[in-house]
C-alpha cells in the first residue's frame, strides 16, 4: 500500500517536471511562434514513471538484508569470478584483429585508450585517494609533446614516446607541489583548474603549438623501422615481409601498441601495489595523519601518485596523437577528464578489472546503444513512430545517463568494489568495500 | 633521553602548555596524568611533531649518543629519523587494509629504501626481496607479541576495539622507536584487556624502548609507570615516583578539586 502511495506522489512530482517539459512544444509556424500540447506524450512519461517508482519500491521491500554481509560476500564472489573474467578479456582484445573488421578495431583502440587512461588515473584517484578533474592535462601534455618534437627535431615515436612520459610527469609532480595541502573539493577545483589552463595556454601560443588549427602531419610509429606506407618500397612494412601493403595493417599495428601499452600500465600498477610505494599510497588514501606519525613522507608520496598517474597520462596520449596524425586543443576540454574519472568511479575505486569493464561499457556501450537505436529505428515503419524512429539514437545519450544514476543507486561503490591485499600471512581475503576508504583528498 | 625545557604552547588566547619542564629516563615508563584539558595530548603532540611549540625546547638524546631537537624537526622526520612512535587517543588505523599490510606500512622508510628508488623492485631485481622478508619477519615477531597473528589477513577496521588497540601499538613498534609515546592505550579496555596491555607494554620497555604515556586509568599508571609527571592547566604540578605522586597534596587538590588557592584566600 505505501507502494501505490509512493508511486503515486512520484508520478505527482512527474507530472510537475514534465507536464512543461514534455507535454508543450513552441513551434515556429506561418504566424510566429505557436504552442502545441502533447497530452499522450507527457502522459506516457507519467506513467513510466508510475511504474518504475512501484517496481523499485516493491523490489526493495523484498530484498532487505545486513549490506555489510552482502557487500563481503559480494567482494568475495567478484574477485572469485574475476580472476576468469580477466583472462577472457585478454584473449578476446588479442584475438579483435583477426576479426578483420576496420569499424571493430578503431572501436577497440578507443577502448583501450580509455581503459589506458583509466588505469592511469586509478593511481592518482583509486589508490592514493586525491580527486583529480584534471586528467586530460597530462594527455594533452603527452600529445603535444610527441607531436611538438616529432615535427620540429623529426623524431620518431618510439624516441618520444618516454620523453613524452617523462614531460607529462614532471607536469604532475608541477601540480603536485601547490595542492599538496588542499583536500577534496578544493583539491578537485584546483585540479580542474589546471587541465583548464593547460587547454587555454595550447589555444593562445599561437608561435608554438599553431593554436587552435592545431598540429598536423604527426608521424606514425614504425616496427623496428619498418614504415606502414601504401608504396611497398624495401623499407616498409609490406616491403620488407613481401606481402601487399594494406591499410589495415597500420590500423591493426597501432591497436596492437595500445594494447601493449595499456598492459604495461596494469602491470606496472599491479607491481606498485605490492611494494611500499604503493602500500604508502593506499595508507594515505586511509589515513594522512596515521601515514605521518609513521615516518612517511607525505609530501613525496602523494607527488609520486601524481607523476607516476601523469605518465601514463602522457603515454596514452603520445599514443593519441601518433594515431590521429592531427591534434588541437579542442581534444582535451574537460569532457575528456570527466569520462576518465566516470569510468574510474564506475569501474570501482583501485579496482584495475573495475576500470576495464567500465571503460569497455562506458566507451563500447554507447557505440553499441547507438547501433542498436539505429537499427531499433529501421525496424520501425509504422505511421505512428513517424517522428521518433529517425531520433532514436540520440536518445542514447538520455539512456546512457539513466543507465549510469541507476548503476550509482545499486553499486554505489563500481562495479568491482572492494580490495584485494596484494601481502598475506595465509591467503589473501577480499576486502569489503564497507571499511575501505574513499580518501578525501 | 628526551629532555623538555620551557615548552609553551599557545592557541590564540589559551595557554595549552605553560613553561613546562620535565625529563623522560631512557628505560622508564613515564606517564603524563592530568586532569581533562589539562594539557596532556598538547605535550604529545609536540612532542611528536604535530604541533610547532610556540616557545622552548624538546630534545631526544638516542642510545648512542645522536641528539635530535624535536622542535626543530620536521613531522615525519621524527618517526623517520628520530624513531619517536606514537599512537592516538581515537585509534587511527588503515582501516581497509588487513592487519599484516598496517605492519608493513609502518616499515616503509626501511623497505623503501630496498627498492632502489621504486624503479629496482618493479622489475624484481634488486634486494627488496631480502628486505621484504625481513619486514615479514619483524611483523610476525609485533603479530605473535600481541595475540594478532590468527587476525593477520583480516581487514584493521573489523577488529574488535581491544585488538585495534594492540594492533596500534604493534604498528608503532614496527618503526623500530627509541620513545614510544601512548595516548590514553588503555580508554575503552576491560581490566582483562588492560592486564594484557600492561603487560604489553613492561615487555615493551624490556627490549629497551622508553615509553612516554597518557592515561586515566589510575591502575594502569601506578602498575606500570617508573615515573609520573601531573599536569593541570597547562604547568606542572607534579614530578616523582608513583609512591610520591600518590601522597602529593597539590597532585590531590588538582584531582579533587579541594583546597583551591584561590578559595584558601578567600
Amino acid at each position: 500500500m505505501t507502494a501505490l502511495r509512493d508511486a503515486f506522489v512520484s508520478a505527482l512530482v512527474a507530472l510537475g517536471l514534465f507536464g512543461p517539459l514534455v507535454g508543450l512544444v513552441a513551434a515556429s509556424g506561418e504566424h510566429g511562434l505557436s504552442l502545441h500540447v502533447r497530452p499522450v506524450a507527457t502522459a506516457v512519461v507519467v506513467g513510466l514513471v508510475f511504474l518504475g517508482r512501484l517496481l523499485i519500491v516493491s523490489w526493495r521491500g523484498r530484498n532487505r538484508r545486513p549490506i555489510a554481509k552482502t557487500n563481503r560476500a559480494r567482494t568475495e564472489r567478484l574477485s572469485r569470478t574475476g580472476q576468469y573474467i580477466a583472462p577472457v578479456l585478454l584473449i578476446a582484445a588479442v584475438a579483435l584483429p583477426f576479426t578483420g573488421s576496420r569499424y571493430y578495431i578503431d572501436l577497440g583502440t578507443l577502448v583501450l585508450t580509455y581503459i589506458m587512461l583509466g588505469w592511469g588515473l586509478n593511481i592518482v584517484v583509486g589508490l592514493a585517494g586525491l580527486l583529480d578533474l584534471g586528467y586530460v592535462a597530462f594527455y594533452a601534455v603527452g600529445a603535444y609533446s610527441y607531436a611538438l618534437l616529432a615535427t620540429t627535431f623529426g623524431l620518431g615515436f618510439w624516441t618520444c614516446l618516454p620523453l613524452a612520459g617523462i614531460l607529462a610527469a614532471l607536469w604532475g609532480v608541477m601540480l603536485g607541489f601547490p595542492v599538496l595541502r588542499l583536500r577534496g573539493d578544493y583539491l578537485a577545483i584546483v585540479t580542474l583548474a589546471f587541465g583548464e589552463i593547460i587547454r587555454i595556454v595550447l589555444i593562445n601560443w599561437v608561435s608554438l603549438t599553431n593554436g587552435p588549427n592545431g598540429i598536423g602531419g604527426i608521424p606514425r610509429p614504425t616496427l623496428f623501422g619498418l614504415a606502414f606506407s601504401m608504396d611497398g618500397g624495401p623499407g616498409t612494412f609490406g616491403g620488407f615481409f613481401h606481402i601487399e601493403p594494406a591499410v589495415i595493417q597500420r590500423i591493426d599495428f597501432l591497436y596492437y601498441v595500445i594494447l601493449g601499452l595499456a598492459l604495461l600500465t596494469n602491470w606496472v600498477s599491479l607491481r606498485l601495489r605490492r611494494l611500499p610505494l604503493g602500500r604508502a599510497w593506499e595508507a594515505l588514501r586511509e589515513d594522512e595523519v596515521a601515514c605521518r606519525s609513521l615516518g612517511i613522507n607525505v609530501r613525496n608520496t602523494k607527488l609520486t601518485a601524481f607523476g607516476i598517474g601523469a605518465l601514463f597520462g602522457g603515454f596514452a596520449g603520445a599514443f593519441f596523437a601518433t594515431r590521429q596524425a592531427f591534434i588541437s586543443p579542442e581534444s582535451f576540454t574537460f569532457i575528456e577528464s570527466a569520462t576518465v574519472l566516470a569510468i574510474v568511479v564506475l569501474g570501482g575505486l583501485g579496482s584495475q578489472l573495475g576500470v576495464a569493464l567500465a571503460a569497455i561499457v562506458m566507451v563500447g556501450g554507447l557505440e553499441a546503444l547507438r547501433d542498436g537505436l539505429s537499427f531499433l529505428g529501421d525496424q520501425m515503419n509504422s505511421p505512428i513512430f513517424a517522428g521518433i524512429a529517425s531520433e532514436l539514437p540520440l536518445y542514447r545519450m538520455l539512456i546512457f545517463g539513466l543507465a549510469l544514476v541507476v548503476m550509482m543507486v545499486l553499486r554505489p561503490r563500481g562495479l568491482v568494489s572492494g580490495r584485494t591485499p596484494g601481502v598475506a600471512l595465509t591467503k589473501p581475503k577480499a576486502i569489503g568495500p564497507d571499511l575501505v576508504a574513499e580518501g578525501r583528498g | 633521553m628526551l629532555t623538555v625545557s620551557g615548552l609553551t604552547m599557545r592557541f590564540g588566547g589559551l595557554l595549552a602548555a605553560d613553561n613546562l619542564s620535565f625529563q623522560a629516563n631512557k628505560g622508564d615508563i613515564t606517564a603524563v596524568i592530568g586532569p581533562n584539558g589539562a594539557g596532556k595530548t598538547t605535550v604529545f603532540n609536540c612532542v611528536t611533531g604535530f604541533y610547532r611549540p610556540t616557545a622552548g625546547t624538546i630534545v631526544l638524546t638516542h642510545p648512542d649518543g645522536s641528539v635530535f631537537p624535536l622542535q626543530r624537526m620536521q613531522g615525519h622526520r621524527i618517526a623517520a629519523a628520530a624513531k619517536v612512535a606514537r599512537t592516538f587517543q581515537n585509534i587511527r588505523l588503515f582501516a581497509g587494509m588487513t592487519v599484516l599490510e598496517n605492519l608493513l606500512v609502518a616499515q616503509h622508510n626501511t623497505l623503501m629504501a630496498a627498492t632502489g628508488f621504486g624503479v629496482l623492485a618493479v622489475f624484481g631485481i634488486g634486494r627488496y626481496r631480502k628486505a621484504e622478508a625481513a619486514g615479514m619477519e619483524k611483523a610476525r615477531f609485533w603479530l605473535d607479541a600481541t595475540g594478532l597473528t590468527a587476525r593477520a589477513d583480516d581487514p584493521a577496521g573489523a577488529l574488535p576495539y581491544g585488538a585495534q588497540r594492540r594492533l596500534e601499538i604493534a604498528r608503532a613498534m614496527c618503526i623500530d622507536p627509541v620513545l614510544l609515546c601512548l595516548d590514553e592505550p588503555a580508554a575503552g579496555l576491560n581490566p582483562r584487556e588492560s592486564d594484557e596491555l600492561n603487560r604489553l607494554l613492561l615487555r615493551i620497555r624490556d627490549g629497551g624502548c622508553s615509553l612516554l604515556l597518557i592515561e586515566h586509568d589510575m591502575g594502569v599508571v601506578m602498575r606500570i609507570s617508573d615515573h609520573i609527571v601531573v599536569l593541570d592547566h597547562g604547568k606542572k604540578i607534579g614530578d616523582g615516583t608513583p609512591a610520591a605522586i600518590r601522597s602529593d597534596p597539590a597532585v590531590i587538590a588538582a584531582y579533587l578539586g579541594e583546597g583551591d588557592e584561590d578559595e584558601d584566600r578567600a
